[in-house]
């Protein structure tokens, strides 16, 4: 690493929370997310350099998805998401290192906390905890090679496309010295229930112009709009996204109890009361029949 | 057969749920219990978020206790007058326990203060059972010992007497609206129904004969769940109906199989089980307050 990239980091360290904020010329505009989260993901990584983007990109995505939207049923049990496309070129495929390709699902955030368990008088309680102002609900990352060969860290921060920079930002007071271990854990325990996950090598591309990339959705999904992104990248740099939404929403029997719950939460009491009451009576009736017969 | 939790958000297997539902169910009816204390952490193991799992448990509860109940009242061995006091105790009760509960949360150490009255609750309890009950069932072996019609103690000189016919019992209301209190204020903290805790109660405290104990606390816990049920439907909207049905449906019949069993098995062969169950459970939880836990870390989201 040369002497300039030092000093550059050192600039970019100095100026703080304002590094993820974008300036000059732009091909992809910010995401709201990342305008009303502007401090750089976790304060215990180290910074790197925003890069700009380059001038109109020579290559594009063109792509599509197998359904644009997820409806969750009774017997909802995750779904498949296909997603395709090509690239787009006026001139030759250029020479050098080969066409790179990274998708991304990303769901609606929530804010979270995660706790760390300590022995304090020979028993185990949660003590020190970190609050997380936004992170997504599911996350997947899926790629035609590995991950940080593909993608330089600048452009991965730049995007918020790798798995810890998709935690949008830390909120409150941060009461722990490193915070490190504590998005680490949220990471493993979400990869561990398949909502955070990443695919190294899943997406296929042929000759650098058609690929195809096959997500699951788990069945633990929460309803709200889905973000895809393409990107393309040439020697790890990102040269082309391209941004298309999946709607998940309940439907039929699932919705109707979902907004009887949150609309009428006093008769759909009564209603789950009744249910119960009517369970127990038609039992006890039920067997009383059965023995006397 | 996988099925979506509309409330909840997640899929869990039919069967399982089916299943559960059937074995708390058969606890039920057997011991009198409501099965909160053990449907909560099963729900919790199955990956049921816990503010829905303490909310749901609480309607199932109420199924398996109606079932359980109606069974009773034919074999007429619930004391409603009893259960009446008990009741007005529980729900007083269970509104300060909610009070004490919004403290605690301020506090942040909800879970070590709920899993720690696990932990002791159950553990005298089980205990104090298991000693009696096993005493107990050597007396009835060698029948040297002429046994008291009753014992009087402290519960027998106190004001206000009241009659309990059902029970045999002629003792003063207070003991058993202070009973009433404390299981309503614990129910709302452990987030159960508090029949593991008023059966005994009943039996060692107010002298209660066994046979009308368990359909006296079934009356009490069918109120008393229903009470929270639509607390937590109106305030948090926790309650997953869909889950609710599946576990019901599991637990009414489990309840049913349950009295029935209860009905054939001698009353101190039936303690020694609760009593065992009791401590396995409160064993389970000590061991997760004092072992090093695999997974140091927990996630809980924030409000929905």
């Amino acid at each position: 690493m040369g002497l300039r990239h030092a000093a550059a980091a050192l600039l970019f360290c100095l100026c703080g929370p304002v590094v993820a904020q974008q300036t000059g010329p732009s091909t992809v505009p910010v995401e709201d997310a990342d305008a009303q989260f502007p401090i750089y993901s976790d304060p215990g990584r180290p910074r790197v350099v925003v890069p700009e983007n380059a001038d109109a990109p020579a290559e594009q995505v063109v792509a599509g998805l197998s359904n644009d939207s997820v409806a969750i049923t009774a017997s909802f049990d995750g779904s498949e998401i296909l997603i395709y496309g090509a690239i787009k070129r006026e001139t030759p495929i250029p020479d050098g290192p080969p066409l790179q390709i990274i998708v991304t699902i990303e769901g609606p955030s929530q804010a979270l906390t995660v706790w760390k368990k300590e022995r304090k008088a020979a028993i185990w309680i949660n003590s020190e905890h970190v609050e997380i102002g936004a992170a997504p609900g599911f996350y997947a990352v899926a790629t035609t090679g590995p991950l940080d060969q593909i993608l330089r860290p600048g452009w991965d921060s730049r995007y918020r496309i790798s798995l810890p920079l998709a935690l949008r930002a830390f909120a409150g007071r941060i009461s722990v010295g490193d915070t490190v271990p504590f998005t680490e854990a949220l990471i493993r325990l979400r990869e561990e229930n398949g909502l955070y996950r990443l695919e190294e090598g899943s997406v296929k591309l042929v000759d650098q112009t058609l690929f195809r990339a096959d997500i699951s959705l788990p069945a633990n999904l929460i309803e709200g709009e889905y973000k895809t992104r393409i990107f393309l990248l040439r020697e790890g740099r990102v040269i082309d996204v391209y941004r298309a939404p999946i709607e998940v929403m309940k439907v039929g029997l699932e919705r109707w109890l979902y907004r009887l719950a949150f609309d009428k939460p006093l008769i759909y009491g009564l209603m789950s009361l009744a249910v119960a009451v009517a369970a127990g009576w038609g039992a006890s009736a039920a067997f009383r029949r059965l023995r006397r017969a | 057969m996988q099925i979506f939790l509309p409330i909840a958000e997640v899929s869990v297997n039919a069967f399982t749920l089916i299943g559960l539902g059937g074995i708390v169910g058969l606890m039920s009816g057997l011991f009198g219990v409501g099965g909160g204390f053990l449907i909560t952490p099963l729900l919790f193991f199955i990956g049921i978020p816990p503010p829905i799992a303490v909310a749901t448990g609480a309607n199932q509860v109420v199924a398996s206790s109606v079932s359980g109940v109606l069974a009773h009242v034919k074999r007429k061995t619930v004391d409603f007058r009893m259960g009446g006091v008990l009741l007005a105790g529980g729900l007083v009760g269970s509104w300060l326990g909610v009070f004490v509960f919004t403290i605690l949360q301020s506090l942040g150490q909800v879970d070590l203060v709920v899993q720690l009255c696990y932990v002791v609750f159950l553990g005298l309890i089980g205990g104090m059972m298991l000693q009696e009950s096993i005493r107990a069932l050597r007396r009835s072996r060698n029948p040297v010992h002429r046994k008291r019609l009753h014992q009087h103690n402290w519960v027998h000189r106190w004001p206000l007497k009241m009659k309990f016919r059902a029970s045999g019992l002629y003792i003063s209301a207070i003991p058993v609206l202070l009973v009433g209190v404390a299981v309503g204020i614990l129910a709302a903290i452990m987030g159960v129904g508090g029949g593991f805790i008023m059966v005994p109660a009943m039996i060692y405290l107010l002298g209660m004969p066994t046979k009308v104990v368990v359909g006296t606390s079934l009356f009490q816990i069918t109120f008393v769940t229903a009470f929270t049920t639509l607390m937590h439907a109106v305030s948090y909207n926790t309650v997953d109906i869909m889950l609710a049905v599946l576990l019901i449906v599991g637990g009414v019949v489990g309840a049913q199989i349950g009295t029935t069993l209860g009905a054939r098995l001698r009353a101190e062969q039936l303690r020694i089980l609760l009593a065992l169950l009791v401590l396995l459970v409160c064993g389970k939880l000590a061991l997760d307050l004092f072992l090093r836990p695999d997974e140091l870390f927990s996630i809980t989201t924030g409000v929905r």
